[in-house]
């Protein structure tokens, strides 16, 4: 399971990272979610991957996994979606103002606008 | 325990929020609870530094939990000082907002407020995660005042801010995990504690997870080759707001010294040496690029965003060396370079505003009302800025070069510093001439001004900005002694940890 975490991890961030570096903003953007969820996964794993124990010791229980890294993945969860939202909406505005979707608000040299 | 200390996060939080449901329509109230709220905050930040003044840490447990577990925010000297010198600089600049750029857009008062409890939270906590949220929380608010009054430059600009900070969001969530999976606590009392103790097999993650912390502040602090947002950035921004952005670098600065400079500086810690080999010779790179950027500059709101990118620069280079002298010599010039670098932003708008189409830019234009002022600010502006006797940014010049002297390469620092220094006092003979100059001569041919004549209140709002690097240099002495006792106690680490998690048999029975 270790692996197959570390690994999802890993790709989502490579993914993200790709898209990040796109030159148009809805790519851009999706690799920002990307990132967010490879991170969100990431911190979940930052308090050891447990399976099937309660997050808060029980003696009824054989053991607990650690509730702090859940609640900050909460809280980043809450902050990156706000910021997606937030993104989007200025990707939309500066394409309508700027009349291109791409990252430097108009179109590369040589290139056709769409 | 005293309450005030949550109080410059509690107060514009709630003001904000008032501002926004009650006060929408009025903007005459919101103008007025804006300037009392700030005026309030200038009050309980001076009763904070002087109650900060006995070098005692004073931890602020939320909701009574015991340290590690709970969050806290931690006064000491270096917070209330940080809060001072923000609340300071947000005063002038919301008096030269009122004068109108706050019609420009909807909200800006309420973001304003936002900002403020962004930025004094980052100084108060004492939890590392603490310091993400209100990071974000001052980066939510920076995006809509940076968008205030859109149009089509500020979007674009705007979208790459928010874009590379997501990404800086993203890699602060992940040292985070790195170092909560090594240490088990974010507190940084409690890490300040841990990190002496990893085991030399953890040692390689906590160290990956410092170095990505301190990419995350350097990108924050604009530190070469990260610095790339920030002269777009800042020079498109509209002018008030770039003034107040002036003291968002730093907090990166700020949290450099904090996190990396106590928490994980100690004896033992396997992060302890990392900050220098890195960030010196980068700070030295973004000075020179930012003073390269000076010389290159053709208006004075991109002169003024080059000048804070190369006083940056300055500022972490001190702050890199690992000495209670030079964080001293460091927070001297932090205090100056705030209020002269703001200063400057709401000049080259008070220029703009009455130069007509040509705006700041460093063209010869008619002569233009309130000329004589004006260029006397700059005067003052460019002194500060530059680093010329009698103001505060020589005397903060020379304090860094004297403390720069314990570093072995000394000789090769003073070349560049001093360099630097002269061909920004090149760039600021050269634009002051263009602007204030050339239209002398031109006056006899020229029409009658065609630009408006407009309220005193931002003169009147920059005049007092620029007075302070005046009172800086005034007060020096005091100001200095102040300064040394405030990096003192940032690196008497056994003090802080004391203070927050209480006295050491308590931790130790608590146990690992």
């Amino acid at each position: 399971m270790e692996a197959l975490v570390a690994s999802g991890v890993g790709v989502l961030t490579a993914v993200g990272v790709y898209l990040c570096l796109r030159g148009r903003t809805f790519p851009v953007v999706l690799g920002l979610s990307f990132l967010s969820y490879a991170v969100n996964v990431f911190l979940f794993a930052s308090g050891r991957l447990i399976v099937g124990r309660p997050p808060i010791i029980d003696p009824a229980a054989p053991g607990y996994t650690d509730p702090l890294p859940q609640a900050l993945v909460l809280t980043a969860i809450v902050i990156s979606f706000g910021m997606t939202a937030l993104v989007v909406v200025l990707a939309l505005r500066a394409f309508l103002e700027a009349g291109s979707d791409h990252v430097d608000g108009r179109e590369p040299k040589g290139r056709e606008p769409r | 325990m005293s309450h005030w200390i949550i109080a410059p996060v509690v107060l514009p939080a709630a003001m904000a929020a008032f501002i926004v449901l009650a006060a929408r329509f009025d903007l005459t109230l919101q103008r007025t609870l804006s300037l009392a709220t700030t005026l309030a905050l200038m009050a309980i930040a001076v009763g904070l530094y002087l109650l900060a003044r006995d070098d005692v840490p004073r931890p602020y447990l939320l909701g009574s939990w015991p340290a590690p577990f709970g969050i806290v925010l931690v006064l000491d000297r270096l917070t209330a000082l940080m809060l001072v010198t923000t609340q300071l600089l947000a005063l002038f600049v919301l008096l030269y907002a009122i004068a109108g750029w706050d019609k420009q857009g909807r909200h800006f008062h309420a973001l304003f407020q936002f900002q403020l409890m962004g930025l004094n939270g980052a100084f108060l906590t004492g939890d590392i995660f603490n310091l993400f949220v209100f990071f974000e929380v001052l980066l939510i608010a920076s995006y809509g005042l940076f968008l205030h009054g859109a149009g089509v430059r500020r979007l674009v600009f705007g979208f790459k801010y928010v874009t590379v900070n997501l990404i800086a969001s993203t890699l602060f969530l992940f040292a985070v995990g790195t170092i909560y999976a090594v240490t088990g606590t974010l507190n940084m009392a409690d890490l300040a504690l841990k990190a002496g103790q990893v085991g030399a097999e953890q040692a390689g993650l906590l160290r990956t997870g410092v170095a990505l912390l301190l990419l995350v502040f350097a990108l924050k602090a604009a530190l070469a080759p990260l610095h790339l947002w920030l002269p777009g950035t800042y020079g498109v921004a509209p002018p008030p707001v770039a003034a107040l952005f002036a003291i968002m670098t730093k907090v990166g600065a700020y949290a450099i010294v904090r996190v990396h400079g106590m928490v994980f500086g100690g004896e033992g810690s396997p992060a302890q040496g990392l900050v220098e080999p890195w960030v010196a010779p980068a700070a030295l790179a973004t000075l020179v690029l930012g003073t390269v950027g000076v010389l290159a500059a053709r208006s004075l709101q991109r002169l003024a965003a080059f000048a804070t990118l190369a006083s940056m620069g300055t500022l972490l280079l001190v702050f890199a060396l690992p000495l209670a002298e030079a964080t001293a010599a460091g927070l001297f010039y932090l205090l100056h370079s705030t209020l002269a670098g703001a200063g400057l932003f709401l000049l080259a708008d008070l220029l703009a505003e009455r130069r007509g189409s040509v705006r700041d830019e460093f063209v010869a234009a008619p002569v233009f009302p309130d000329l004589e002022l004006i260029s006397g600010g700059f005067l003052l502006a460019a002194v500060a800025v530059v680093g010329l006797p009698p103001l505060s940014g020589f005397l903060g010049k020379v304090w860094i070069l004297e403390v720069v002297r314990a570093h072995p390469l000394w000789p090769q620092l003073w070349a560049v510093i001093l360099l630097t220094s002269l061909l920004t006092l090149f760039a600021f003979v050269r634009a002051g001439s263009l602007l204030f100059w050339k239209p002398a001569a031109l006056a006899a041919a020229s029409d009658p001004p065609a630009a408006r004549a407009s309220s005193t209140l931002p003169l009147v709002a920059t005049g007092m900005l620029l007075v302070l690097p005046v009172l800086l240099a005034a007060f020096a002495h005091p100001i200095a002694r102040e300064l040394e006792a405030t990096a003192a106690q940032l690196y008497e680490r056994a003090g802080y940890v004391q203070a927050v998690l209480g006295p050491p048999s308590a931790s130790a029975a608590r146990g690992p």
